[in-house]
């Protein structure tokens, strides 16, 4: 292992579902204990702190750590969309990278259970009152719904529409059957908040949310933590030899904002983002796609899944349809894709999310998986998106131990 | 039209006001952009500097009111007193995207579909106490 190497020396997620016990610190705590049990080390070895909790209000580092431990290190609270996670595993990894210390402890923590549609506003006024313009727009009332919509489901399912007018075959059909690839590779995954098999037509008969996303194609709104121990190489060399073997190399460590494209401003553009994330990760890695045992990517909806096998490189530019009917991404195919179910079905506690994707891979990787391990995996992929937008990915490696 | 005769008053002009300010009324209803006077991107909200370039001179840009439909949603689930179903769309008018809804059409993906030509339609969003009237716009099948 090279001395600047950046590893994962610890890691855990909680089990994501419904928490009315538990609030964000102490699911954020649970997490944090785990993780550093999991690397064998303790609060005292950690040289900086980064934490985030997307609807929570500031602080949260500094919240977790008068649960876990307060040793007077840096703490940076981090914010970042769905990208959160992603931001503060990335955060402390440049610290890292940076020399400022030898260990760090990333977190993320998120309570969504029945919250409801995300990205959604308030009914336009109705006649009365005054029309009076206001905001960047001079808009006279709430414009969600007269002027196309913002909330999540509508605007990923314009995402996933969008792919289908620029390469066809994208149906309903389609994008249900991500959906319930999803579901049935969740059933075998303990961790998830729903672990249930669906059927197709049980897919596209449950309630349609925004076509063609029916609920069941939309992500999971629940709770959850994950917590991350990232160590160098050169400190790591110092530890136990059991540390070593059970260490995941960080290969790659991304973050990407989306620069200027015609439209962005209409809507959002995830796709840019992710093909230059993805395009630098394998770089950095010196990995193809094809080498990739397992994806973990961000489906928040089942048509955002479809647009990322092509933004991830997974297929040829336009071949995402041709590539999932293939049976590439069932986690029997070439490619496996979610097999921790998604966030479909192992649910999407925002700023979790960014790290428990890594803790799935790493999960494989450590070869720890149990019933739903993929044989032999020796390199995996993690990626996360933020409207905004951000977008992380990770690419980790099995140690050579 | 700017005005109509109000049926409480004989001369009364009761004024009209766009549901968003890049709507401009009038005798020919259009959309409006900030175009960036060195790269030409387009803008619908004010901006510093262009996102593009970061060149900072803008000018005000007519938008073609008719275009295609590049991709939609139909929204059927959404915040609390938003009527439903409504068509959410990316309209594709001469190469400047737009946002808005599909109107004068049933909700529904036999009725619309990608590709689908559309023109820029204007409705009465109702009056407010003072008598003016917002008017909103969408985009319906041409």
């Amino acid at each position: 292992m090279a001395a600047d190497d950046i590893y994962i020396l610890g890691i855990n997620m909680t089990k994501f579902g419904k928490y009315p016990d538990k609030d964000t610190v102490d699911l954020a705590a649970e997490a944090v204990l785990a993780a550093l049990k999991d690397g064998q080390v303790t609060m005292a070895d950690m040289g900086v702190m980064a934490a985030g909790c997307l609807m929570g209000q500031g602080g949260i580092g500094q919240m977790i750590q008068k649960q876990v431990g307060q040793t007077g290190i840096p703490v940076y609270n981090v914010s970042n969309a769905c990208a959160t996670g992603a931001t503060a595993l990335r955060t402390v990894i440049m610290a890292i990278k940076a020399g400022e210390c030898d260990m760090g402890l990333a977190v993320g923590v998120e309570k969504l259970a029945g919250v409801g549609l995300l990205g959604a506003s308030s009914a336009p006024k109705g006649a009365g009152k005054e029309w009076k313009p206001s905001g960047r727009y001079g808009s006279v009332t709430n414009t969600d719904g007269l002027v196309g919509t913002a909330n999540m489901p509508g605007t990923f399912a314009q995402v996933g529409m969008e792919y289908g007018q620029k390469y066809g075959g994208a149906s309903f059909e389609l994008f249900a059957k991500i959906s319930e690839k999803n579901h049935s590779h969740s059933t075998l995954n303990p961790l998830a908040a729903y672990q249930k098999a669906m059927t197709l037509d049980e897919i596209m008969n449950d309630i349609m949310i925004a076509y063609p996303n029916t609920r069941p194609m939309c992500s999971a709104n629940c709770d959850g933590a994950a917590a991350a121990v990232l160590v160098s190489g050169a400190k790591l060399r110092t530890l136990s030899k059991e540390q070593q073997r059970r260490a995941v190399k960080v290969s790659a460590s991304i973050l990407t904002s989306d620069p200027y494209q015609e439209a962005c401003q209409v809507l959002p553009d995830v796709n840019t983002l992710t093909r230059i994330a993805a395009k630098q990760a394998y770089e950095q890695a010196g990995v193809s796609p094809s080498d990739l045992d397992l994806v973990e990517l961000h489906d928040c909806f089942a048509t955002a899944e479809l647009v990322h096998y092509d933004n991830l490189m997974l297929c040829e530019e336009g071949g995402a349809v041709d590539f999932f009917n293939s049976g590439a991404t069932w986690r029997t195919g070439s490619t496996p894709v979610n097999v921790s179910g998604g966030l479909q079905s192992k649910g999407h506690p925002i700023a979790a999310t960014g790290i428990a994707n890594v803790w799935e891979v790493c999960h494989h990787l450590r070869g720890e998986a149990g019933p739903r391990q993929i044989e032999g995996a020796k390199v995996g992929l993690a990626h996360v998106i933020g409207l905004g937008s951000a977008c992380g990915i990770h690419i980790l490696e099995k140690s050579a131990l | 039209m700017v005005g109509y005769n109000n049926p409480f008053g004989d001369d009364m002009t009761m004024t009209q006001v766009p549901l968003v300010d890049y709507l401009v009324l009038g005798d020919t209803p259009h959309l409006e952009a900030n175009e960036c006077t060195a790269c030409g991107a387009r803008f619908f909200d004010r901006r510093n500097a262009c996102a593009a370039c970061f060149a900072t001179d803008f000018k005000k840009t007519k938008i073609s009111t008719t275009g295609t439909v590049r991709s939609f949603t139909i929204v059927t689930f959404a915040a609390p007193g938003v009527p439903v179903p409504f068509v959410a769309a990316v309209i594709n008018c001469d190469g400047t995207s737009v946002r808005a809804n599909v109107i004068n059409v049933d909700a529904t993906p036999e009725k619309v579909t990608l590709d689908m030509p559309v023109r820029l339609a204007t409705y009465s969003l109702g009056t407010d106490d003072n008598g003016n009237e917002a008017i909103g716009f969408g985009f319906e099948p041409a």
